[in-house]
């Protein structure tokens, strides 16, 4: 997931640093992802591991690093598969 | 009438005596600022720990639109002002140098203004290439800036950076730097269809100061739950100030031409509908919005739904008070395209030309149906 989630980042976070500076607690705001551009992580993160966020997820807390966006994943994915 | 209101009434005259000549002129609105200096109006939001009025949001967009009305130049002025100190009420009031800073305004009444365009960046607000320069417990900092409005005029001046000079451009911090550490050099005409009081130069800035005059929080989060929001609130109410004296100058005109006629038909009455409508909502929307803005201070975060709102709330307003001005030049026809008379709309047609620029409305609809599209619907689908 890890590695997934740090290719959506890279390919679509429009960060303005190189990609070796990219680290899994790195602030993405600080490396230079817009509000705009969470838009784009998100669609392919939905997209990548068959989710949905919900409208609660939509914050910058959701989007900070590559930590957060894997605990909502797996948050996300513990919903769907739970009765 | 309390004393507020008629501290209120004699600003607005000064402002309604003075508009034509700030407006034919290009001139700074002095007078009217001097009488929003007297009546102790540039600190009412400052908190009353602090010295000022700590007035609500909502009461100093009344006071903008109030303003508006008389002088939009002035309005935007105001609330330009208004803008800066609600930054620093909601970010940096608790940091000891923001929180003397914020005593000397409510105090000495001083003027803020922003600088965060910049000539290599624009108009992006959330992009900054000039950074402090830091050197023990003090920073340098010279920015280029396309437009500043009323610099020459202002105490003190906010102006956005990037954190460091290796930080990525999108990783900014705010400055207050104070008028005396600051050389300012203004290096562009401000020759403008309209809005032209508020003096929006081309600035060449060269400041110094204490580190601690960094605003510690991310300028990101100041953008996001004040500076944007508070913008779009302010600049509506002045927005909805001018249309509403557009559209009163077209209703006086209508009942003198009705007077004259004996007769209450007139081919241009029917415009008045759609002025009224549109005010009404302009009115409405402002208080509905103000009332969200309010509701989500006390949340940890923002959300892409408030800001999408907040963004249409700008696109439309904007739009809303151009259309009355456009109607109300038809409705008082010669009279309302000929300067000087009671009628006269031109400036307020001219000044409500910025409202679509200030943050173009093309980049702010692209923008937000970006975050509308992120947007889930509240009831479950089958």
């Amino acid at each position: 997931m890890e590695t997934e989630i740090t290719k959506i980042v890279l390919r679509s976070a429009n960060l303005s640093v190189p990609d070796e500076e990219l680290h899994r607690n790195s602030d993405l705001f600080a490396l230079g992802m817009s509000s705009l551009a969470t838009v784009d992580v998100m669609l392919a993160i939905e997209n990548a591991f068959d989710v949905e966020f919900s409208n609660e997820h939509l914050c910058r807390k959701t989007f900070r690093s590559i930590d957060s966006l894997m605990s909502v994943v797996t948050e996300l994915k513990q919903e769907q598969t739970s009765p | 009438m309390n004393a507020f209101t008629g501290h209120l009434s004699a600003i607005l005259a000064v402002a309604s005596k003075n508009a034509a000549a700030v407006d034919q002129t290009g001139c700074f609105p002095n007078e009217t600022l001097s009488a929003l200096r007297q009546a102790r109006l540039l600190g009412s939001m400052v908190p009353r720990t602090m010295g000022g009025d700590g007035v609500s949001l909502s009461a100093a967009m009344e006071t903008c639109q109030a303003l508006g009305a008389c002088c939009g130049a002035s309005g935007m002025i105001l609330a330009m002002h208004q803008i800066q100190i609600a930054c620093l009420v909601s970010h940096a009031q608790h940091h000891p140098w923001h929180q003397a800073l914020l005593r000397r305004i409510a105090g000495e009444q001083l003027l803020l203004a922003s600088v965060t365009s910049e000539a290599t960046t624009g108009g992006n607000l959330r992009t900054s290439d000039c950074a402090p320069v830091l050197d023990g417990e003090r920073f340098r900092i010279s920015k280029e800036a396309p437009t500043v409005s009323y610099a020459s005029k202002a105490d003190v001046l906010l102006v956005t950076a990037r954190r460091a000079e290796d930080a990525p451009r999108s990783d900014q911090r705010l400055i207050a730097v104070l008028r005396e550490d600051a050389q300012v050099e203004v290096v562009g005409e401000w020759d403008t269809l309209g809005m032209r009081g508020t003096c929006s130069h081309a600035v060449s800035l060269r400041a110094e100061g204490l580190n601690c005059q960094i605003l510690e929080e991310e300028f990101g989060e100041i953008a996001e739950r004040t500076m944007v929001p508070v913008s779009h609130l302010l600049w509506g109410a002045v927005w909805t100030g001018i249309a509403g004296d557009a559209e009163a100058r077209a209703r006086a005109w209508l009942r003198r031409s009705m007077r004259q006629n004996g007769s209450t038909s007139h081919p241009a009455a029917y415009h008045l509908t759609e002025m009224s409508g549109l005010l009404r909502t302009m009115r409405a929307r402002l208080h509905d919005a103000t009332a969200c803005f309010e509701a989500a201070r006390g949340a940890p975060e923002g959300s892409p739904a408030q800001a999408a709102d907040t963004n249409l709330l700008k696109v439309d307003l904007s739009e809303a008070a151009l259309r009355v001005a456009l109607l109300a030049m038809r409705v008082c026809g010669m009279a309302g395209y000929r300067n000087g008379t009671e009628f006269s709309v031109g400036r307020h047609l001219r000044d409500l030309q910025s409202a679509p620029l200030m943050i173009h409305n093309d980049r702010i609809a692209a923008d937000t149906a970006t975050l509308l599209v992120a947007q889930r619907s509240a009831f479950p689908r089958g």
